[in-house]
Protein backbone atom coordinates (compact mmCIF):
# COMPACT_ATOMS: atom_id res chain seq x y z
CA UNK A 1 0.00 0.00 0.00
CA UNK A 2 2.64 2.30 1.22
CA UNK A 3 4.20 1.43 -2.49
CA UNK A 4 2.11 1.92 -4.39
CA UNK A 5 1.07 6.01 -2.66
CA UNK A 6 5.02 6.33 -3.65
CA UNK A 7 4.94 5.65 -6.85
CA UNK A 8 1.72 8.12 -7.11
CA UNK A 9 3.20 10.61 -5.15
CA UNK A 10 6.45 10.37 -7.13
CA UNK A 11 4.79 10.62 -10.47
CA UNK A 12 2.85 13.39 -9.19
CA UNK A 13 5.69 15.55 -7.91
CA UNK A 14 7.59 14.82 -11.33
CA UNK A 15 4.32 16.12 -13.94
CA UNK A 16 4.31 19.08 -11.61
CA UNK A 17 8.17 19.71 -12.11
CA UNK A 18 7.63 19.06 -15.20
CA UNK A 19 4.67 21.55 -15.55
CA UNK A 20 6.77 24.06 -13.78
CA UNK A 21 9.58 24.33 -16.07
CA UNK A 22 7.27 23.78 -19.19
CA UNK A 23 4.88 26.40 -20.04
CA UNK A 24 5.29 30.14 -20.04
CA UNK A 25 3.07 31.46 -18.07
CA UNK A 26 4.40 31.91 -14.74
CA UNK A 27 1.20 31.82 -12.83
CA UNK A 28 0.56 27.84 -14.40
CA UNK A 29 3.76 27.48 -12.95
CA UNK A 30 3.15 28.51 -9.52
CA UNK A 31 0.05 26.46 -9.44
CA UNK A 32 1.66 22.99 -10.28
CA UNK A 33 4.78 23.86 -8.31
CA UNK A 34 1.93 23.63 -5.09
CA UNK A 35 0.70 19.89 -6.22
CA UNK A 36 4.64 19.52 -6.00
CA UNK A 37 5.10 20.74 -2.58
CA UNK A 38 1.91 18.64 -1.73
CA UNK A 39 2.94 15.17 -3.41
CA UNK A 40 6.55 15.43 -1.54
CA UNK A 41 4.77 15.98 1.68
CA UNK A 42 2.60 12.83 1.20
CA UNK A 43 6.67 11.08 0.39
CA UNK A 44 7.59 12.62 3.66
CA UNK A 45 4.43 11.02 5.20
CA UNK A 46 5.73 8.07 3.70
CA UNK A 47 8.82 8.00 4.90
CA UNK A 48 8.27 8.45 8.61
CA UNK A 49 8.47 12.19 9.02
CA UNK A 50 5.22 13.75 9.90
CA UNK A 51 6.38 16.79 11.53
CA UNK A 52 8.37 17.34 8.19
CA UNK A 53 5.04 16.70 5.99
CA UNK A 54 3.20 19.03 8.03
CA UNK A 55 5.74 21.90 7.78
CA UNK A 56 6.22 21.30 4.12
CA UNK A 57 2.27 22.32 3.75
CA UNK A 58 1.94 24.74 6.14
CA UNK A 59 5.32 26.91 5.05
CA UNK A 60 5.93 25.86 1.31
CA UNK A 61 2.37 25.37 0.01
CA UNK A 62 1.08 27.88 2.59
CA UNK A 63 3.33 30.65 3.52
CA UNK A 64 5.84 30.35 0.49
CA UNK A 65 3.74 29.91 -2.17
CA UNK A 66 1.07 32.75 -0.94
CA UNK A 67 3.61 35.02 -1.21
CA UNK A 68 4.42 34.01 -5.15
CA UNK A 69 0.98 34.23 -6.22
CA UNK A 70 0.90 37.34 -4.55
CA UNK A 71 3.50 39.15 -6.17
CA UNK A 72 2.51 37.38 -9.24
CA UNK A 73 -1.19 39.13 -9.16
CA UNK A 74 0.85 42.24 -7.73
CA UNK A 75 2.91 42.70 -11.09
CA UNK A 76 0.35 41.19 -13.49
CA UNK A 77 2.71 39.09 -14.92
CA UNK A 78 1.86 38.04 -18.53
CA UNK A 79 3.47 35.39 -20.74
CA UNK A 80 6.77 35.12 -21.48
CA UNK A 81 7.67 36.20 -24.83
CA UNK A 82 10.14 34.10 -26.67
CA UNK A 83 13.68 34.42 -27.54
CA UNK A 84 14.89 37.68 -29.15
CA UNK A 85 18.36 35.91 -29.74
CA UNK A 86 17.59 32.28 -30.49
CA UNK A 87 21.05 30.56 -29.84
CA UNK A 88 21.10 26.77 -30.88
CA UNK A 89 23.64 26.40 -28.46
CA UNK A 90 21.42 27.79 -25.22
CA UNK A 91 19.23 24.83 -25.22
CA UNK A 92 21.95 22.19 -25.91
CA UNK A 93 24.55 23.75 -23.49
CA UNK A 94 21.71 23.53 -20.74
CA UNK A 95 20.82 19.70 -21.61
CA UNK A 96 24.99 18.29 -21.81
CA UNK A 97 24.96 20.39 -18.20
CA UNK A 98 21.96 18.92 -16.77
CA UNK A 99 22.80 15.31 -18.47
CA UNK A 100 25.98 15.48 -16.75
CA UNK A 101 24.56 16.57 -13.38
CA UNK A 102 22.33 13.23 -13.81
CA UNK A 103 25.31 10.79 -14.39
CA UNK A 104 27.66 12.27 -11.39
CA UNK A 105 25.14 12.35 -8.78
CA UNK A 106 23.33 9.17 -10.11
CA UNK A 107 26.85 7.40 -9.38
CA UNK A 108 27.30 9.18 -6.41
CA UNK A 109 23.60 7.71 -5.44
CA UNK A 110 24.58 4.21 -6.49
CA UNK A 111 27.63 3.53 -5.09
CA UNK A 112 25.22 4.56 -1.43
CA UNK A 113 26.42 1.40 1.26
CA UNK A 114 24.24 -1.38 1.54
CA UNK A 115 22.08 -0.14 4.26
CA UNK A 116 20.09 -2.38 6.98
CA UNK A 117 17.05 -3.94 6.28
CA UNK A 118 15.27 -2.29 9.47
CA UNK A 119 16.71 0.67 12.01
CA UNK A 120 14.82 1.97 14.88
CA UNK A 121 13.27 5.24 13.79
CA UNK A 122 11.60 7.99 15.33
CA UNK A 123 10.78 11.18 14.18
CA UNK A 124 7.87 12.14 15.86
CA UNK A 125 7.06 15.47 17.33
CA UNK A 126 8.67 15.04 20.51
CA UNK A 127 12.00 13.49 19.55
CA UNK A 128 12.16 16.20 17.15
CA UNK A 129 11.72 18.89 19.55
CA UNK A 130 14.37 17.18 21.80
CA UNK A 131 16.92 17.07 18.72
CA UNK A 132 16.14 20.61 17.89
CA UNK A 133 16.47 22.13 21.44
CA UNK A 134 19.65 19.82 21.93
CA UNK A 135 22.91 21.66 23.05
CA UNK A 136 23.89 20.48 19.29
CA UNK A 137 21.16 22.07 17.48
CA UNK A 138 19.92 25.39 19.55
CA UNK A 139 22.36 27.68 19.29
CA UNK A 140 21.93 28.03 15.20
CA UNK A 141 18.06 27.50 15.88
CA UNK A 142 18.21 30.71 17.57
CA UNK A 143 20.32 32.29 15.21
CA UNK A 144 17.52 31.35 12.48
CA UNK A 145 15.02 33.87 14.50
CA UNK A 146 17.99 36.22 13.94
CA UNK A 147 17.94 35.37 9.46
CA UNK A 148 14.15 36.11 9.52
CA UNK A 149 14.18 39.40 11.22
CA UNK A 150 16.98 40.41 8.79
CA UNK A 151 14.71 38.91 6.10
CA UNK A 152 11.74 40.92 7.39
CA UNK A 153 14.09 44.31 7.58
CA UNK A 154 15.60 43.75 4.51
CA UNK A 155 12.32 42.72 2.46
CA UNK A 156 10.13 45.70 3.29
CA UNK A 157 13.42 48.04 2.74
CA UNK A 158 13.83 46.98 -0.77
CA UNK A 159 10.06 46.98 -1.66
CA UNK A 160 9.92 50.55 -1.00
CA UNK A 161 9.01 52.98 -3.48
CA UNK A 162 12.23 55.15 -3.34
CA UNK A 163 14.80 53.28 -2.50
CA UNK B 1 11.96 2.64 19.83
CA UNK B 2 11.80 -0.55 18.24
CA UNK B 3 13.09 -1.17 14.75
CA UNK B 4 11.52 -0.66 11.65
CA UNK B 5 12.06 -2.28 8.46
CA UNK B 6 13.20 0.54 5.73
CA UNK B 7 10.73 0.33 2.71
CA UNK B 8 11.63 -0.67 -0.49
CA UNK B 9 10.94 2.61 -2.66
CA UNK B 10 13.67 4.19 -0.33
CA UNK B 11 16.03 3.67 -3.74
CA UNK B 12 13.93 5.14 -5.58
CA UNK B 13 13.14 8.35 -3.29
CA UNK B 14 16.84 9.12 -3.61
CA UNK B 15 16.27 8.74 -7.39
CA UNK B 16 12.89 11.06 -7.50
CA UNK B 17 14.90 13.64 -5.50
CA UNK B 18 17.82 13.32 -8.02
CA UNK B 19 14.84 14.11 -10.56
CA UNK B 20 13.38 17.34 -9.57
CA UNK B 21 16.97 18.49 -8.67
CA UNK B 22 17.83 18.32 -12.23
CA UNK B 23 14.29 19.64 -13.53
CA UNK B 24 14.59 22.58 -11.55
CA UNK B 25 18.08 22.77 -13.02
CA UNK B 26 17.32 23.13 -16.58
CA UNK B 27 14.23 25.12 -15.39
CA UNK B 28 16.92 28.02 -14.49
CA UNK B 29 18.91 27.17 -17.33
CA UNK B 30 16.12 27.58 -19.62
CA UNK B 31 13.25 29.66 -18.51
CA UNK B 32 13.94 33.43 -18.54
CA UNK B 33 10.96 34.82 -16.23
CA UNK B 34 12.80 36.18 -12.78
CA UNK B 35 9.95 34.62 -10.87
CA UNK B 36 9.70 31.28 -12.43
CA UNK B 37 13.41 30.71 -11.97
CA UNK B 38 13.08 31.16 -8.83
CA UNK B 39 10.40 28.50 -8.15
CA UNK B 40 12.78 26.69 -9.95
CA UNK B 41 15.21 27.39 -6.77
CA UNK B 42 12.64 26.44 -4.62
CA UNK B 43 12.14 23.65 -6.62
CA UNK B 44 16.13 22.79 -5.95
CA UNK B 45 15.74 23.02 -2.43
CA UNK B 46 12.75 20.41 -1.82
CA UNK B 47 14.71 17.94 -3.94
CA UNK B 48 17.57 18.41 -1.82
CA UNK B 49 15.00 18.23 1.57
CA UNK B 50 13.94 15.14 -0.26
CA UNK B 51 17.36 13.83 -0.29
CA UNK B 52 17.99 14.77 3.21
CA UNK B 53 14.58 12.81 4.94
CA UNK B 54 15.35 9.90 2.83
CA UNK B 55 19.12 9.85 3.97
CA UNK B 56 17.39 10.20 7.40
CA UNK B 57 15.22 7.41 7.05
CA UNK B 58 17.86 4.91 5.61
CA UNK B 59 20.32 5.86 8.97
CA UNK B 60 17.40 6.14 11.82
CA UNK B 61 18.64 9.43 12.44
CA UNK B 62 17.08 13.15 13.00
CA UNK B 63 19.96 15.23 12.19
CA UNK B 64 19.04 15.06 8.51
CA UNK B 65 15.24 16.31 9.33
CA UNK B 66 16.58 19.30 11.46
CA UNK B 67 18.90 20.15 8.44
CA UNK B 68 15.62 19.68 6.49
CA UNK B 69 13.96 22.35 9.00
CA UNK B 70 16.85 24.87 8.60
CA UNK B 71 16.59 24.59 4.82
CA UNK B 72 13.02 25.38 4.96
CA UNK B 73 13.49 28.71 7.26
CA UNK B 74 16.27 29.47 5.11
CA UNK B 75 14.04 29.29 2.10
CA UNK B 76 11.43 30.97 3.61
CA UNK B 77 13.76 33.60 4.11
CA UNK B 78 15.02 34.15 0.84
CA UNK B 79 11.47 33.93 -0.50
CA UNK B 80 10.75 37.19 1.19
CA UNK B 81 13.83 39.34 0.17
CA UNK B 82 13.78 37.72 -3.71
CA UNK B 83 10.64 38.63 -4.23
CA UNK B 84 10.80 42.23 -2.75
CA UNK B 85 14.24 42.55 -5.11
CA UNK B 86 11.42 41.44 -7.72
CA UNK B 87 9.40 43.91 -6.81
CA UNK B 88 12.44 46.65 -7.22
CA UNK B 89 13.42 45.56 -10.88
CA UNK B 90 9.90 45.78 -11.87
CA UNK B 91 9.42 49.17 -10.50
CA UNK B 92 13.05 50.36 -12.28
CA UNK B 93 12.89 49.13 -15.30
CA UNK B 94 9.00 47.81 -16.32
CA UNK B 95 9.79 44.30 -17.12
CA UNK B 96 10.60 40.68 -15.34
CA UNK B 97 12.76 39.33 -18.51
CA UNK B 98 16.46 38.23 -17.03
CA UNK B 99 17.85 39.30 -20.26
CA UNK B 100 17.16 42.79 -19.26
CA UNK B 101 18.88 43.06 -16.18
CA UNK B 102 22.71 43.12 -17.38
CA UNK B 103 23.90 45.97 -14.87
CA UNK B 104 26.78 44.04 -13.53
CA UNK B 105 27.83 42.64 -16.78
CA UNK B 106 30.56 42.82 -18.42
Amino acid sequence: MDAILFYVFAALALAGALLVIGQRNPIYSAFSLIVVFCSLSGIYGLLGSPFIATLQIVVYAGAIMVLFLFVLMLLNVKKEEPHQVTSPWLKASALVLCLLLVFQAGTVLLRAPTWPASVPFDASTRSMAHQLFSPHFLYAFEATSVLILGALVGAVALAKKEL
Amino acid sequence: MDAAPLPGFLPHALLLSLLLFVIGALGVFLRRNVITIFMCVELMLNAVNLAFVAFSRAHGNLDGQVLVFFVMVVAAAEAAVGLAIVIALQRHKDTLDVDSFSLMKW
